[in-house]
């Protein structure tokens, strides 16, 4: 049964989902409205089981394999700061006169947001345009047709969303523009192309999706 | 470390604290300084190019202080350059221009922090625009740190225009009605009923008693949205589950990484209009007539994607000469 | 004490702690890494807390007027969701998995369907003749690049003769698809790089206008 059950379930789920589609009225459109809140809710505790199981490890790491020891503290250390002002602003702000959310400017918990989170989470990401550069000029090459068309597109449209590419073509006429190329890699080969892998991937997925709900696709069962 | 890596260490942390409490404040170069600085770059990237040719690859550490210094450069330099308006900015902008005062626009907040230099000038010209226009703001997010932005855009709109904030209120002009977890089920069930996956604002204050949201019950009720979104769940979602199954008119602002993969709606009228990454920002700005970062940041962009070509041809003229001399 | 001005050093220093691995990995950066892992790790759990179990769960079922008894259905899952963490009834949290995948089975396959599919092949239609040879073309290159992109993906036939040429005409417009998206990249990663710089040359430092 433990792999029954849970292949029945998305049975049920997943056809539910699909006649509400075609038939959104009594009784379907109301198992859709329960499962859409359920899904919510679900969706909540899968948060709350990834972070959890993030601090299980760190923990096991601190007091068991004795690893890493700083810095699974450090994690540790950091997730219980954050926890604790996002519970001691919340529960505040809902007996304070008038009554503030825990996001709130002013707040523990919007400090950290704003200060530590922010400021960490936008560097990391930030880090990617120095690879990116660094990337093109080593391994960028047109080696064949197919990678100089790649290379003359993506020149062009680097050129033309930016105003040095007008400025480099100020003196032709406008449709030789820069920018008016630019424009027309985006609407035309581009979205032509972005379209033949946006089918491709629907019919793809649309099958994919057809075997789960029957059960033909059980990979996401895990073993046993 | 190092001896040499310990002394680069404090002489860095020696120029910053020089920078903050010893250099004059603000730091502008003049034209003819701006204009030798750039001479210099591109003599720089010259030596660059002509080694490169002669089989000496440089390090890529030097090809992240180049990246580093073209962005930051222009932060100093006193110069405006033309931003061009493309026709899928300006459609969303003219869409935005039918509504009539007093309309309700849905704005999807769909970003985090590391997204916002892209979306958030184009969240603060939206909030200003709307707010002069008298728009109706419906603020929600399907991404946690989406409605914070909202409220960072919002007070920043303020700052800009202070008159706003004594005309503006908040439930009769905007309400943030904060995230929900669920992804396209959320838009699925906000079909049916807004109340249904949000009963109460991100103050606790139930859906019945915000003035704002009277007779609002679902899309029906809506007169446009406006989408900023940095990925998953997003433009595409919201095309998905609102445009295509509730007919709800949208236009949307994208990261620049996004942008692409939207066309396909675009041109198919699924989306009325789209704003790609801080070029798109930049045009929404000077439409609007709110010149903010973007206006500003487009400059260091020109600057950065100038130092990349260059960098991409230098390595392509050594690759075709080797590949020549092998031949 | 000023917790503005302690913010946004504390920020800075975050900040040139993560830009610091652009030299080489070191102690600094790894402790930013760790701190980073255990903030967004904390602040995911707490607004799914306020925002979902708290607003949507919590109010609805304790409502004074009108109490919900379905917003249990996905509670009970929710918590089973939560004997992953422990080994012997792990596999209870298959059941919400289950509904998790079943959902989103049964949602995409139409929204896929109808958006990503119908609408779009509906939309590759096009006509050749609209009044101007601009036009003209460019409805022809839409059509044309449609068509032989999805060509190039049908493996199920040998890229041979017409069918091979078509192949390549559909591999021409997926590698003009690539260069916009790479050079969409570039921006978006550059934008990126110039909000940290904004932040410390100016909100930090003050040399910024």
């Amino acid at each position: 049964m433990r792999r029954e059950i849970p292949m029945a379930i998305t049975f049920i789920v997943g056809f539910v989902f699909l006649f509400a589609y075609f038939i959104p009225h009594p009784p379907f459109n109301e198992f859709e409205n329960t499962f859409n809140d359920s899904f919510s809710i679900i969706a909540a505790f899968a948060i709350w089981l990834g972070a959890l199981n993030l601090i299980k490890i760190s923990l096991v790491k601190i007091f068991k394999k004795k690893s890493d020891v700083l810095h699974s503290s450090f994690i540790v250390i950091s997730f219980l700061v954050i926890v604790f002002f996002g519970f001691y602003d919340g529960i505040r702000g809902l007996y304070a006169d008038p009554v503030f959310s825990f996001r709130d400017q002013g707040t523990g918990f919007n400090w950290l947001y704003e200060y530590v989170y922010s400021s960490l989470s936008a560097t990391m990401f930030a880090l990617l345009a120095f690879f990116v550069a660094s990337a093109s000029y080593r391994a960028f090459r047109a080696r064949n047709l197919e990678a100089t068309i790649l290379l003359i597109a993506g020149i062009l449209v680097m050129l033309g969303r930016v105003p040095i590419g007008d400025l480099m073509t100020g003196w032709l006429p406008d449709a030789f523009q820069i920018s008016n190329w630019a424009n027309w890699i985006m609407n035309i080969p581009n979205t032509a192309g972005q379209r033949a892998i946006m089918i491709g991937i629907a019919l793809g997925l649309v099958s994919t999706s057809l075997r789960i709900i029957l059960g033909l696709e059980r990979a996401y069962l895990g073993g046993d | 470390m190092n001896i040499k890596e310990v002394i680069a260490v404090i002489l860095i942390i020696a120029f910053f604290l020089c920078a903050y409490f010893l250099f004059p404040k603000p730091v502008e170069f003049s034209q003819t300084v701006s204009i030798i600085l750039t001479i210099l770059l591109a003599l720089t990237l010259l030596v660059i190019g002509v080694m490169t040719f002669m089989g000496r690859y440089i390090e890529r550490r030097v090809v992240f202080l180049f990246v580093g210094i073209a962005l930051t450069l222009p932060f100093f330099m006193q110069f405006d350059l033309p931003v061009p308006i493309s026709p899928e900015v300006q459609a969303a902008y003219d869409e935005l221009e039918k509504l009539p005062e007093g309309s309700k626009v849905l704005a999807a907040f769909d970003y985090d922090p590391p997204s916002a230099p892209e979306l958030q000038p184009m969240a603060v010209a939206f909030m200003k625009y709307a707010f002069q226009r008298g728009l109706k703001i419906i603020i929600m997010g399907l991404w946690p740190q989406g409605p914070q932005q909202a409220d960072q855009a919002i007070q920043t709109a303020f700052e800009v225009i202070p008159e706003l904030e004594d005309k503006i209120k908040y439930g009769r002009d905007y309400v943030n009605l904060g995230f929900q977890s669920g992804n396209e089920f959320v838009i699925l069930r906000m079909g049916e009923s807004f109340k249904a996956m949000f009963p109460t604002d991100i103050y606790n204050t139930p859906y019945d008693s915000i003035p704002i949201l009277k007779n609002v019950k679902n899309y029906s009720n809506i007169d446009y949205c406006f989408n900023f979104s940095a990925g998953k769940p997003g433009t595409v979602e919201w095309v998905q589950g609102a445009v295509d199954r509730f007919n709800l008119k949208m236009s949307a602002g994208n990261t620049a990484v996004q942008a692409p993969m939207a066309y396909p709606y675009l041109q198919a009228g699924q989306l009325d209009g789209l704003m790609g990454g801080m070029a798109g920002g930049a045009e929404f700005e000077k439409l609007t007539e709110h010149y903010d970062k973007a206006t500003v940041f487009i400059k260091s962009q020109s600057f950065a994607h100038a130092v990349v070509i260059v960098f991409i041809i230098i390595g392509n003229v050594a690759f075709f000469r080797g590949r020549r001399r092998k031949k | 004490m000023d917790w503005t001005t302690f913010g946004v050093w504390l920020a800075a220093v975050f900040t040139l702690g993560i830009i610091s691995f652009l030299y080489r990995d070191n102690i600094f950066y790894k402790l930013c890494e760790a701190i980073f892992v255990g903030i967004s790790a904390g602040y995911w759990l707490i607004t799914f807390f306020w925002d979902n179990l708290y607003s949507k769960f919590y109010s609805q079922v304790t409502d004074p007027v009108d109490p919900q008894w379905t917003p249990w259905i996905g509670f009970v899952l929710g918590a089973l969701m939560l004997t992953r963490l422990f080994e012997k009834i792990g596999w209870l949290s298959r059941w919400p998995l289950a509904f998790i995948i079943g959902a989103t089975a049964g949602v995409y396959m139409m929204f896929y369907f109808v958006s990503n599919a119908m609408l779009q092949v509906s939309a590759t239609i096009l006509p050749i003749y609209t009044g101007s040879i601009s036009g003209a073309i460019s409805n022809l290159f839409i059509i044309v690049g449609t068509f032989c992109g999805l060509i190039y993906f049908f493996f199920s036939k040998e890229h041979k003769g017409a069918f091979g040429g078509a192949a390549k005409i559909g591999i021409w417009f997926l590698m003009a698809t690539f260069g916009a998206s790479f050079g969409y990249t570039v921006m978006s990663r550059m934008s990126l790089m110039l909000g940290r710089l904004d932040f410390l040359f100016g909100q930090w430092l003050g040399l910024i206008k």
